[in-house]
């Protein structure tokens, strides 16, 4: 995992709420074997409009989506964050996330911010008005500034320690492998088996 | 203090616990489909990792599968390759799969309870956001995504912060014609697509211990679209029953052992949830959704909302929107809306109960003109069993396709998709723009209202039906 420790950059006010992960990517595009190429799915239908805020010229290259509450509802595909990644998003910033968007994304090095509705609201108001606007998003400070805005955000110092470094979680888990081998030893035997013993 | 139902299955499989840290928990049953594992076993070759308890794991092919000609090729070669991936990674690894064409293959969340794997007490956890089902044998059974999918193929563990805990009480009798769908999906219209957010549902009151294994899962599989980490039941004798016998259910002493460790997984009297929402179950009535996220509904008696009526400006917007996309208006009553399409199926709703319910509406009754109605049983056993109680001859008498088992138009990765503008009454669980194919438009319903939706080409519970006007007479 590619490590997060601050990240600048012009953002794309998205002014919707429960954004979920079939808007984020389609599912015909989950048929992909990869990690990489989603990028064209991002918010495919929406898309099609060309007034989609994605698709205004000033939005080109900007790297912080500012979205609505409850975004990345629906389903635990990882794609939906592989898909920000792919476009270019390394941070994303909303009042509420789901749960399993939520972990996916900090798992692969997108920083999930949430911040109080209110100074999303600023965020928007602010990048709407400015596209070259720029919000900084400090996880080493564990704030966010822009313009008229400092946040301090919240981020479990476990999932914090882990981005920063960009640690992968398996070799974490690893080193206590010992005490993955003495709880199966004591595993009950009526307990399931997929396959004889 | 006493413990919650979720904290003792927690606390059954914490394999270590530090400061600062998520608890490492234990993993009993890994369920893999061709989706999310061909990323995650990527992962292990290139980490030279190998999957380290193959007989907690277990795969099948659900999403892209066909439900039509699955003798042929699959016409789609971007869905064949991911089932071919599929079949090399679980041949590479070792990992047991069941294909499409095999007697055990279906939807990965009804073939676990029906081989008897989800047991009570035990975790499960697939790449999937409905494992939440197996929560109905009292199992903590979490969505996953595919980095956590290697990492349990790796591991048998995942790191996972400790859940608070949600009672959803529901007291009383459900109405006559009132279903498990109905009521969770009025349990997600009154907390909100985000209302279970860091929660652990636990359904309990006398309405849920009254309701079958089959039931149950359909609650437990919807509790994702209030936003919880997880559903769970109790296990009790109803539990016990459904497993008893199954494949790998525990049997001799070791069903003896299970059944005594499965009864004191109870929430304790003294122990304290975090949240608690009370349901009464005589007020609710047939459910159905008008928007395009699951907390979008309203009694089918109802009408379709006034956007204006919403006080939270980010729910008006929804509303709005959700209004503009489903094409319909403020103050239609939802019984005036006509459908093109009718789906039955899926892990919400795709289970025998289930066809069976559908098929008591239909029998002797037809697919109005213009209505394209599908059965797609939830696993291919389903189907073996809904032929026999002769179901499948009641459904197409009627009109209606009868399928072989899958996800299907749940989520159109198949062929079975809805077309640009096209709407469907679905007993499936996500109602997203464009989820059932691109423009599509979904109202989630119970299999009851499905088949009643069928026969009347609108919106309509059995209670809609008169037998003179809907019935064919005998002999025709």
């Amino acid at each position: 995992m590619e490590a997060f420790t601050t990240h600048t950059g012009r953002a794309v006010p998205l002014r919707r709420s429960n954004v979920d992960t079939d808007q984020i990517i389609p599912a015909h595009w989950l048929k992909k074997v990869t990690r990489d190429g989603f990028e064209d799915g991002l918010f495919e239908a929406w898309r099609k409009d060309p007034e989609f805020v994605l698709n205004r010229p000033e939005r080109q290259g900007a790297t912080v989506l500012v979205a609505g509450p409850d975004f990345g509802t629906g389903s635990s595909r990882e794609h939906a964050v592989w898909a920000l990644q792919n476009y270019g998003f390394k941070t994303v910033i909303s009042s509420r996330f789901a749960d399993i968007f939520r972990g996916n994304s900090l798992k692969n090095g997108l920083l999930t911010v949430v911040l109080e509705q209110k100074i999303v609201d600023a965020l928007w108001e602010l990048t709407e008005r400015d596209p070259q606007a720029e919000i900084t998003v400090d996880l080493v400070a564990r704030e966010v500034r822009a313009e008229g805005v400092t946040a301090p955000f919240e981020l479990d110092e476990n999932s914090r320690w882990r981005l920063l470094n960009g640690l992968d979680d398996i070799s974490i888990t690893l080193q206590n492998e010992d005490d993955i081998a003495a709880y199966e030893a004591k595993r009950p035997s009526f307990k399931p088996r997929t396959l004889p013993v | 203090m006493g413990r919650t139902l979720a904290e003792k299955v927690w606390d059954d499989h914490v394999v270590r616990r530090a400061e600062g840290e998520p608890d490492l928990l234990f993993i009993d049953l890994h369920l893999l489909h061709e989706v999310t594992s061909p990323q995650a076993f990527d992962g292990l070759r290139k980490s030279g990792r190998g999957v380290r308890r193959l007989d907690l794991t277990i795969a099948t092919e659900d999403h892209n599968t066909p439900t039509l000609d699955i003798d042929k090729p699959i016409a789609d070669p971007v869905s064949r390759a991911q089932l071919e991936t599929l079949r090399k990674n679980c041949a590479d690894f070792g990992v047991r799969l069941h294909p499409l064409g095999d007697v055990e293959q279906g939807v990965v969340h009804v073939v676990g309870p029906q081989l008897g794997l989800t047991q009570p007490g035990t975790t499960v956890v697939c790449g999937d956001s409905h494992t939440s089902t197996h929560g109905a044998f009292g199992a903590l059974a979490f969505g996953i995504g595919t980095s956590q999918v290697e990492h349990v193929l790796a591991t048998q563990t995942l790191p996972m912060a400790r859940p608070k805990t949600m009672a959803i009480t529901v007291d009383g009798e459900l109405p006559e014609g009132v279903t498990a769908k109905d009521l969770i999906l009025a349990i997600i219209a009154r907390i909100g697509t985000g209302g279970g957010q860091g929660y652990v549902l636990e359904y309990r009151g006398s309405a849920i211990e009254k309701l079958s294994m089959e039931a149950r899962m359909t609650i437990c599989n919807m509790s994702i679209e209030a936003g919880a980490r997880a559903g769970m039941i109790a296990p009790d004798e109803t539990t016990f029953e459904y497993l008893k016998g199954r494949p790998h259910a525990p049997e001799g002493a070791d069903w003896d052992a299970a059944v005594a460790y499965w009864k004191t997984l109870k929430t304790d009297d003294d122990a304290e949830f975090d949240a608690e929402v009370v349901i009464d179950a005589a007020e609710l009535s047939p459910f159905v959704t008008w928007g395009t996220n699951p907390g979008q509904g309203a009694p089918l008696s109802a009408s379709v909302p006034d956007p204006a009526s919403y006080e939270d400006a980010s729910e008006r917007l929804a509303a709005e929107k959700a209004l503009e996309y489903m094409g319909l208006e403020a103050g239609q009553p939802l019984r005036s809306v006509k459908v093109d399409t009718v789906f039955v199926g899926s892990c919400t709703n795709g289970r025998i109960e289930d066809l069976r319910a559908a098929a008591g509406i239909l029998k002797d009754r037809k697919v109005a003109d213009g209505v394209r109605m599908l059965v797609v049983p939830g696993s291919a056993r389903v189907g073996l069993q809904a032929v026999s109680e002769g179901l499948d001859v009641v459904f197409k008498e009627a009109g209606a396709e009868w399928r072989h088992a899958g996800c299907s138009m749940c989520l159109g990765m198949n062929p079975d998709q809805l077309a640009p503008g096209e709407r469907s009454a679905s007993t499936s669980n996500r109602n997203f723009e464009g989820r059932q194919g691109k423009g599509g438009r979904t109202h989630l319903v119970s299999p009851q209202v499905a088949a009643a939706t069928a026969v009347l080409g609108h919106l309509a519970s059995p209670a809609d039906l008169s037998d003179a006007a809907t019935r064919t007479p005998a002999g025709v």
